[in-house]
């Protein structure tokens, strides 16, 4: 037990130390880096908590995905850490709401979850039998059945997000050169190769 | 502290020590794989490839190993240090770290995970951070190219790999790659699933960054793409890396479709034959797994030397309109298939 509790220390120093320095850095690709090194660790917190899908669901779709489009599109603009710290004051209040905002709402939850009376019902309809059942193999026996309407709308949304993401950035631009592969497919030597029999000494 | 010893010392110490025993053999193939790699481009290109250090050449990449050791890290001075640094090695362990899931043979695997599948996928994703990372902090354009090329190509032929292990797992029934290898018993994966087979091949290429797919290196228009700034040990580091994925993914197909450490003389075509089964009972299955993702290896040689590099656009649309729509109706097909005739695994 000793070893798992280290283990959680040493996972959750690391995730909030790079919680603090996705904020704190100067460096907007060094933000990103430290975010997913936070994701990193709580995927490990996960593990450590039995939950060995989540954990890969967390690398996968965070890490290997969402997070490699963010890093790219970071590198790829270029931002001006002295720029974005113009409106630091000015936009300090909403964050200082939202932030407060979020931080009652943990609260709340942690309060009615440590002082709330008998929990122990909840925890256990909540969690499944680890050692009848895997841990996919739970997920996948509620998520299609019980929760199929909630499971489906999710899919909706991402798809409505999808799509409506395209529509606003797919325009048609003026002067964008485009391959046509069936063109291209279709090329023959006789139309792409001309042969000319050059007499000596003479050039084209 | 008897009992220190006892619970802690001696598991940390045989863990350890089975992970020496995956990690070394694991290098020395490396190096041989490269020795070999290079051996089969020359015999195909009718030249006699590595032949001068040891006998046959066979300590070359030993003397590269060394020379390139001691040579000096040289760090550009508009390099991002600390980034620059930890690019190579983040490749190297990201492509070391997934081979603790890889069944060797029955039982000889270092973590039998619930999630194998997941996690050697997960795994596999992450080898895109230490080519960003690098061609970002190398701070040089040739370096970005390559680095924006690969974050592209990888991301994308992710989605089609996703789908493929996707069909496997339909028919297997569990995410463990020792149950994976044993749902193949008498049938390999590669037959039924022949279509998604040739998907998951040439996506693997393109994962791994290996010809015709090696754009974020093209020499002839990037210079050496992401890896144009590094020298000595770091070097090393990216081509150690490199090669052990393209290892790891040579295990992998072996693995998924061509059933792990189960011997190919197993079946109804072979089994007739007298002492055949004595054979197979007396052969280990490590030896048949090793042959297998030997052959696969020299396969990814065999492409490497004989067809051209892709274009970039062409790249893209073989990613994203042939291969996902492809994927995507494997699934959906595998999925029918199996429902419509009732041959679900662990139906219940």
């Amino acid at each position: 037990m000793i070893i798992q509790a280290l283990t959680f220390y040493l996972f959750a120093t690391i995730a909030v130390a790079a919680g603090f320095m996705v904020i704190a850095s100067r460096n907007p690709v060094h933000s990103v880096l430290y975010l997913i090194l936070a994701f990193f660790t709580s995927g490990g917190l996960f593990v450590l908590m039995g939950a060995e899908f989540l954990a890969m669901i967390m690398l996968i779709v965070y890490i290997g995905a969402v997070a490699v489009l963010f890093l790219f599109v970071v590198m790829m603009l270029d931002i001006n850490s002295v720029d974005m710290k113009q409106g630091f004051l000015q936009y300090l209040p909403i964050g200082g709401v939202i932030g407060a905002i979020l931080a009652i709402e943990l609260l709340f939850i942690v309060s009615s979850w440590s002082f709330g009376g008998d929990t122990s019902l909840i925890a256990a309809t909540a969690r499944p039998v680890v050692s009848e059942v895997g841990n996919t193999q739970s997920i996948g026996l509620v998520l299609y059945t019980d929760y199929i309407y909630a499971f489906q709308a999710a899919g909706i949304i991402l798809l409505v997000a999808m799509i409506g993401a395209i529509v606003l950035t797919h325009r048609s631009r003026p002067g964008v050169k485009k391959q046509n592969i069936t063109n291209q497919v279709h090329r023959t030597p006789e139309s792409a190769v001309e042969l000319k029999k050059i007499p000596p000494g003479q050039g084209i | 502290m008897a009992e220190f010893i006892d619970i802690y010392l001696l598991p940390g110490l045989w863990i350890l020590g089975k992970v020496l025993l995956i990690v070394v053999p694991l290098l020395l193939a490396v190096a041989y794989a490269i020795y070999f790699d290079r051996k089969i481009w020359a015999a195909i290109q009718l030249r006699r490839g590595p032949n001068v250090v040891g006998p046959w050449g066979l300590l070359q990449s030993f003397a590269d190993g060394l020379k390139l050791l001691l040579k000096e890290t040289i760090v550009p001075s508009g390099a991002n240090k600390g980034v620059f640094i930890i690019a190579p090695v983040l490749m190297f362990v990201v492509a070391f770290v997934a081979w603790a899931v890889i069944p060797f043979d029955d039982g000889l695997v270092l973590s039998n995970l619930n999630v194998g599948v997941l996690y050697l996928f997960a795994i596999s994703s992450l080898g895109v951070y230490g080519i960003i990372m690098s061609g970002w902090a190398s701070n040089s354009r040739y370096a970005f190219l390559g680095a924006m090329r690969s974050a592209a190509q990888m991301v994308s032929y992710e989605v089609s790999i996703g789908f493929v292990i996707v069909t496997v797992l339909l028919c297997v029934g569990s995410l463990n790659l020792s149950d994976v290898v044993m749902a193949q018993e008498g049938l390999w994966f590669f037959i039924p699933l022949f279509p998604v087979f040739i998907i998951f091949f040439i996506s693997a290429l393109a994962e791994t960054n290996r010809a015709p797919f090696d754009l974020p290196e093209a020499e002839a228009e990037l210079v050496a793409g992401y890896q144009v700034e590094y020298s000595s040990l770091t070097f090393a580091l990216f081509w150690l890396g490199e090669y052990t994925a393209v290892l790891l993914m040579c295990a992998m197909t072996t693995t998924l479709f061509f059933g792990g450490w189960l011997s190919p003389f197993d079946n109804f075509l072979f089994n007739w034959i007298p002492g055949m089964e004595a054979f197979n009972a007396f052969m280990p299955g490590l030896v048949w797994f090793l042959l297998k993702t030997f052959f696969f290896f020299f396969v990814f040689s065999w492409i490497k030397a004989s067809v051209p590099r892709y274009r970039y656009d062409q790249l893209m649309r073989l990613g994203w309109k042939v291969f996902l729509p492809l994927s995507l109706v494997a699934v959906i097909v595998t999925a029918g298939v199996l429902v419509a005739f009732d041959m679900l695994p662990n139906a219940s």
